[in-house]
């Protein structure tokens, strides 16, 4: 229990956002609605509402990333903090002990929140542990832990086709095992209280016990996927073939690409998302990514919404849009 | 120097006794245990009364990081933290560094031991050169040089041709080989058991089966060998079975476990608490019970501490990254204690775990209270309570998954060939 609610203040809000377990159903409606507030600012010709002002967000990235670090990036700048962007190769910086000391120099520089991708699970807790106690920290990622933004924009996607969340059943298709994404999905499904989280995969890339986490397991696709109302494809990063996950991306398509034909067994209003990036050809097919239901340029979108409200509320900006003017 | 310890409960389970009673010693020996001889003018007295009064404790498997890991602990601060312990005799394995392949190391390990003067320490030999597992080490040299028996540490042998040699060659000359058995390729990059919380936590997972497939493959060539082998520190209860049925065909096969591992499960790694990162890794309820099972059973022979002191910066980073191991050697006895406390063992059977019953898997005269044997000698208080604390531990390292933990049972008095090494302050 000694760890337990690191992300909360005393008083239950969030103080830091580093994983979607152990966060309250209305603490995440709380960030899709005040998430709502941030959709507007994007289609502005003055892009601006000045929350962070005066703030400094770090933006620490010790994997590399393009799109979540830009959204993030755009978020702060949106909100008119300043923005300081460090990208650090992972070979160099191995040992904790550097990665303490990084922490320390960039608190000595006055920052204010850190916003963390790391190569190895519970980072971003290790980090939240370890700064001054007015740093905020925000997890962008961290080994196959947690990916809590990017779960929290796929329910903003999610809410704002589907509306309610209560009757939808969701599938969650492909390497489960390594996916942080995968993890902080099922985590926010289960908490906003869909009806039916599936996985579908390979037993090799499915972790043990992933029932545990209150989802049903299929390894077949169309079963899989008949009668859900969302699906979520999942990346397939190319090295799995090296640990003997799968025998080829041929094969692997044959069996868990998302195709027209395979779409067919889902509801005829299903919607396609992935994290990104997309593999054509391995996990999607273009027809699929580019076609009539897929929400996959939506998400990234969403996702500068999503951060803005993230980001705001951990530096003690609540609900209510009365300062979101220019 | 003759001493008298009276009026404390004396707990000998090598010889059955259960008493309060006076333990007299002379010439660092015991002379007698029970009864006071006549007459026995003590030139020191100890007022045992409220104690217990057992053999100093044998630990078969603790890390004292020298040579090779100076700032994680010396054979001085870990041999003093052990004395405290009330461990008397301990065996360290030979992933030092240099590794403990040659004479000349298992010589300065006992001759720097010696020095210090804390605790008995017997080096464990490598059992191949580098612990690389190519060729077999001189091991007869090495065991006229000290070492009590031959190990390749945390590091499988994957050959199983160089593996066989080494416990045929072990069995000739009558030496007990102490594995640690763990598939390297099911455990490679591994650091928590492979379930619910390695799932949730997107940790690499060891599996249960890593240690099974390689207690196989050990017992199978065992038997082939006649080769005598101790597997420990174990972490399942899978494994414990198997073991347990070895013995039952009569092989000579021995087993221990540590302490932690009787009382802590994957869930107290919680939300990547560092000091919960052991080796073998902590694991299932179910496991934890079949480890108790195998206790009451007398499948596992021995509970020790599997000591492994770390420098402040090794647990200062995100969990995979951060170095495994708890430092031990005080909690060991606290810990082991609170089996009698819950039921599990009677207090004989805990004692007999940490004293006798090691010290007849090594072989040596050790783990006894009986008159001619040595007066190693550790007396606790079984009520008092105390608060693992980096003040009130004396090794170098404070790593334990039990910071802050309020444990019953504290050491009071050590002796070591009836010399005073250690006396709890206040």
């Amino acid at each position: 229990m000694r760890y337990r609610d690191i992300q909360l203040d005393e008083n239950g809000r969030l103080r830091h956002f580093l994983s979607i377990e152990g966060l309250k159903r209305q603490m995440l409606m709380d960030i899709l609605d005040y998430a709502e507030n941030f959709i507007t600012v994007g289609g502005r010709s003055i892009k601006k509402v000045p929350l962070l002002r005066g703030h400094t967000v770090t933006n620490l990235f010790f994997e590399p990333s393009t799109r979540t670090r830009t959204t993030f990036e755009l978020a702060a700048k949106r909100l008119s903090a300043d923005v300081l962007n460090i990208n650090i190769n992972t070979s160099a910086t191995t040992k904790g002990e550097s990665l303490l000391d990084m922490l320390r120099n960039l608190e000595a520089m006055h920052c204010d929140m850190f916003v963390v991708r790391h190569a190895q699970s519970g980072a971003a807790h290790f980090i939240a542990r370890h700064v001054a106690p007015h740093i905020r920290v925000i997890n962008a990622g961290d080994g196959s832990h947690a990916h809590p933004t990017q779960a929290m924009l796929d329910m903003f996607t999610i809410r704002r086709h589907k509306g309610e969340f209560a009757d939808l059943r969701v599938a969650v298709v492909g390497d489960i095992l390594h996916s942080r994404v995968a993890r902080s999905q099922i985590h926010a499904l289960t908490t906003l209280g869909v009806h039916e989280v599936r996985v579908i995969g390979p037993e090799t890339l499915l972790p043990q016990r992933v029932e545990e986490l209150g989802v049903h397991v299929y390894h077949h696709l169309p079963a899989g996927l008949e009668g859900v109302d969302v699906i979520i494809m999942l990346r397939l990063q190319r090295e799995r073939m090296q640990g003997a996950l799968i025998p080829s991306e041929r094969e692997y398509f044959e069996l868990y690409g998302l195709t027209e034909e395979k779409l067919a067994f889902a509801k005829p209003d299903v919607i396609v998302m992935h994290p990104g990036p997309i593999n054509r050809g391995v996990e999607i097919s273009s027809e699929v990514a580019d076609g009539p239901r897929s929400v996959i340029l939506e998400q990234v979108s969403n996702g500068i919404a999503i951060r803005m409200a993230i980001m705001s509320m951990i530096m003690g900006n609540r609900f209510g849009s009365e300062e979101e003017e220019q | 120097m003759k001493i008298r310890i009276h009026g404390g409960r004396l707990i000998d389970p090598a010889s059955g006794l259960d008493e309060i009673g006076t333990l007299c010693v002379a010439d660092g020996r015991i002379v007698a245990a029970g009864e006071s001889p006549e007459p026995f003018t003590a030139d020191r007295e100890i007022d045992a009364s409220g104690l217990v009064v057992c053999p100093g404790l044998v630990d078969l498997q603790a890390r004292l990081r020298e040579p090779g890991q100076e700032h994680k602990g010396t054979i001085e601060s870990e041999t003093a933290a052990a004395a405290a312990g009330g461990i008397t005799t301990l065996c360290c394995p030979p992933d030092t560094d240099p590794v403990t392949d040659t004479p000349a190391v298992a010589n300065l390990i006992q001759e720097l031991a010696r020095r210090a003067g804390n605790t008995r320490v017997l080096p464990i030999g490598a059992m191949t050169p580098g612990l690389r597992g190519e060729q077999i080490c001189e091991m007869f040299i090495l065991s006229q040089s000290g070492c009590v028996a031959f190990s390749n540490a945390e590091r499988a042998i994957v050959n199983t041709e160089v593996l066989r040699r080494a416990m045929e060659y072990a069995a000739t000359h009558d030496l007990t080989l102490f594995l640690r058995p763990q598939d390297p390729w099911l455990s490679a990059n591994g650091c928590a058991h492979e379930g619910a919380v390695s799932t949730r936590l997107g940790l690499r997972g060891i599996p249960g089966f890593a240690e099974t497939m390689e207690v196989a493959r050990l017992l199978t060539l065992a038997e082939q060998t006649g080769a005598r082998i101790h597997l420990g520190p174990l972490s399942t209860a899978r494994a414990i079975q198997m073991i347990g049925r070895a013995q039952y065909d009569g092989l000579p096969v021995s087993a221990s476990v540590s302490a932690h591992h009787l009382h802590l499960t994957e869930l107290d790694i919680n939300d990547f608490d560092s000091r919960a990162y052991l080796r073998p890794p902590l694991r299932t309820q179910r496991d934890r019970e079949g480890l108790h099972r195998g206790l009451v059973r007398g499948v596992i022979g021995a509970i020790c501490s599997d000591h492994q002191p770390h420098d402040i910066d090794a647990k200062l980073a995100p969990f995979a990254e951060s170095e495994p191991g708890a430092t031990a050697v005080e909690t060991l006895l606290p810990l082991s204690l609170r089996l009698a406390d819950h039921g599990v063992l009677s207090l004989s059977e805990v004692i007999a775990a940490l004293t006798w019953r090691p010290a007849r898997i090594l072989g040596i005269p050790a783990g006894t209270l009986s008159p001619g044997a040595a007066a190693d000698i550790c007396i606790f208080n079984p009520e008092r309570y105390w608060t693992v604390a980096p003040e009130t531990l004396v090794s170098q390292g404070h790593n334990t998954p039990l910071m802050g933990w309020e444990l019953k049972g504290r050491v009071t008095h050590t002796l070591l060939e009836g010399r005073l090494v250690y006396q709890l302050k206040g």
